[in-house]
């Protein structure tokens, strides 16, 4: 093992609750602290910054969905998670190019993370589906959809916006859409 | 039925965003259990929305990082955490201490022994130097040294020697303009740029008087660039503005900053101003630009006795050499950027937009 970056980043335990409180100051300390980590284990083992990007956040996607989850024990150090994580995604991706190294440098301890991966995986198939079905759903439904589901607005405001007549057309419109939507994401 | 699907789509979301009253939540569940169907539709929906959330907190998370790494400064990190370099570098960062000193030494014993000898006095007319880089010459000494040990007739280089200097790009489809210094004589010219990647070259316009050669990339492998960064400026500059620059004085590009010291060159050249900039052979041919990216002028040669006086060709000239380029001889329009995509940026940011754009200029 080389050189470790010394990062003196906050303690776990905050991270832990900035996560589930969906803290962006949270999330700054986190990237800063932890992302010369996986630029270091990317750089010495033939990727560049772009890879590095690439594969950090998706490792913090990995810890987000795994701390939400609710299944995050705090029996390894988060540095050692998200370095596991890192070095497995890259690894994968060197594999998926078939490059492959001779010997990986590592630069910390890891862990085994093939559960944790899998669920990855699974979630992350889903949301490619979710993105392609709402990319051919078009509008006026992506943004109705967006507008009731994700942003939690009204009918009335849904109504008054896309300028229906009555609240009973928008309510129309928006199970038509609800329908396609449900078609193209679990036909898919 | 239509009708009565759209009620239960509607109830369904009224449930799942909790906007029912006890009452209604208490028929909801009964009729859940009595009618599986609707048991079903009401699992269906919930997790079509759950993955429609879950979507749009991947979307969020992403953007609060991407907008994070953007305040990152990642060629500091790089800098920290790059791999070793190979042996070569290796061995010069541990016995460089060890050269230094005996360069220190020689350095020393060869100004004493000019001092003495009334050397600095008599020599100020060949006090400028110009800044093109003998690729070469630590080979040649050594073929030198090997030669003297074995005691053969000297005869004088077979190879002319390969010399080096900086160029920087006029026009996306492939125009370099570098110092005629750099180039004269040349059987062959290669740029190469801040990837590594050398594409051949040819000069298509010289004008020794201001010390400019335009060249133009002639390899088939070279592709266009994006448009340019950075604009010519067509005033003078002022003295004491901030200024910078890019050169190969070694094989990467390294940046060197500095300020405006004159308005003209070496004993009272118009055409060039002085730089107190650090530059070294190899910058010869490099871009100066200010604050704002526009290129001011070019590296042309440092005075060789004074610390931090180099001097730069003013833009103006290079403007003009390019309009007395016979437009109609080019295979491709030489057209000149009049968008500056660099003002405003941070020194660091510039550096990065600029580096594609800056080549190392290789003589045979």
């Amino acid at each position: 093992m080389k050189k470790e970056i010394k990062s003196s980043g906050p303690a776990d335990s905050e991270i832990i609750l900035g996560i589930l409180n969906d803290s962006k100051e949270i999330l700054n300390r986190l990237y800063v602290t932890y992302f010369p980590m996986v630029l270091q284990l990317v750089l010495n083992n033939s990727g560049n910054e772009d890879d590095a990007k690439d594969v950090f956040q998706e490792s913090v996607i990995v810890l987000y969905n795994k701390v939400k989850s609710g299944n995050f024990e705090l029996n390894s150090k988060l540095k050692t998670f998200i370095y596991s994580v890192s070095r497995r995604l890259w690894l994968k991706r060197l594999n998926a190019q078939s490059k492959t190294l001779r010997n990986i440098e590592d630069f910390s301890e890891f862990i085994p993370v093939e559960d944790d991966l899998e669920r990855h995986e699974e979630k992350d198939r889903q949301f490619r589906v979710m993105e392609l079905a709402l990319n051919q759903l078009g509008e006026p439904c992506k943004t109705i959809i967006e507008d009731y589901y994700l942003q939690s607005k009204s009918m009335q405001e849904i109504c008054e916006k896309f300028g229906y007549t009555n609240a009973d057309n928008a309510k129309t419109q928006k199970y038509k859409c609800l329908q396609r939507l449900k078609k193209l994401f679990f036909q898919a | 039925m239509m009708k009565s699907d759209i009620e239960l789509t509607n109830q369904i979301d009224a449930y799942l965003r909790g906007e029912l009253t006890d009452s209604e939540i208490a028929d909801f569940e009964k009729k859940r259990v009595e009618d599986p169907a609707f048991d079903i539709k009401v699992v269906e929906q919930q997790n079509l929305v759950l993955h429609l959330t879950d979507y749009a907190d991947r979307m969020k998370l992403s953007s609060e990082m991407n907008a994070i790494h953007e305040t990152l400064d990642i060629y500091d990190l790089k800098n920290q955490v790059a791999p070793e370099a190979p042996l070569i570098r290796r061995m010069w960062k541990k016995y460089r201490i060890n050269t230094a000193i005996a360069a220190t030494v020689a350095l020393i014993a060869v100004s004493g022994t000019l001092l003495s000898t009334g050397y600095f006095s008599k020599t100020i007319s060949t006090n400028v130097s110009l800044l093109r880089r003998e690729i070469n010459s630590i080979k040649k000494s050594q073929n030198a040294l090997i030669k003297n040990i074995n005691d053969k007739p000297n005869k004088g280089p077979v190879n002319p020697g390969q010399f080096g200097g900086t160029g920087f790009a006029l026009s996306s489809n492939g125009y370099v303009v570098t110092n005629y210094h750099v180039v004269q004589g040349a059987d062959s010219l290669y740029v190469q740029n801040s990837e590594g990647e050398a594409f051949k070259a040819k000069m298509i316009y010289i004008d020794p008087t201001y010390d400019l050669a335009v060249l133009q990339i002639t390899d088939p492998a070279f592709k266009d660039l994006d448009i340019l960064p950075y604009t010519f400026k067509k005033t003078v500059s002022d003295v004491g503005e901030d200024v910078f620059t890019i050169g190969f004085p070694r094989d990467d590009q390294v940046f060197g900053k500095g300020y405006l010291s004159s308005k003209n060159g070496y004993a009272g050249d118009t055409v060039a101003y002085q730089v107190s900039i650090p530059v070294n052979p190899g910058n010869s041919g490099g871009p100066l630009l200010d604050n704002r990216g526009n290129i001011i002028g070019i590296i042309n040669g440092k005075q060789t006795q004074v610390d931090g006086a180099a001097f730069a060709i003013k833009s103006t000239y290079i403007l003009k050499s390019i309009e007395a380029i016979p437009q109609d001889s080019l295979d491709e329009k030489l057209i000149i950027s009049k968008r500056n995509s660099l003002s405003g940026l941070s020194r660091k940011d510039q550096f990065k937009k600029l580096e594609p754009f800056v080549y190392m200029v290789k003589v045979y």
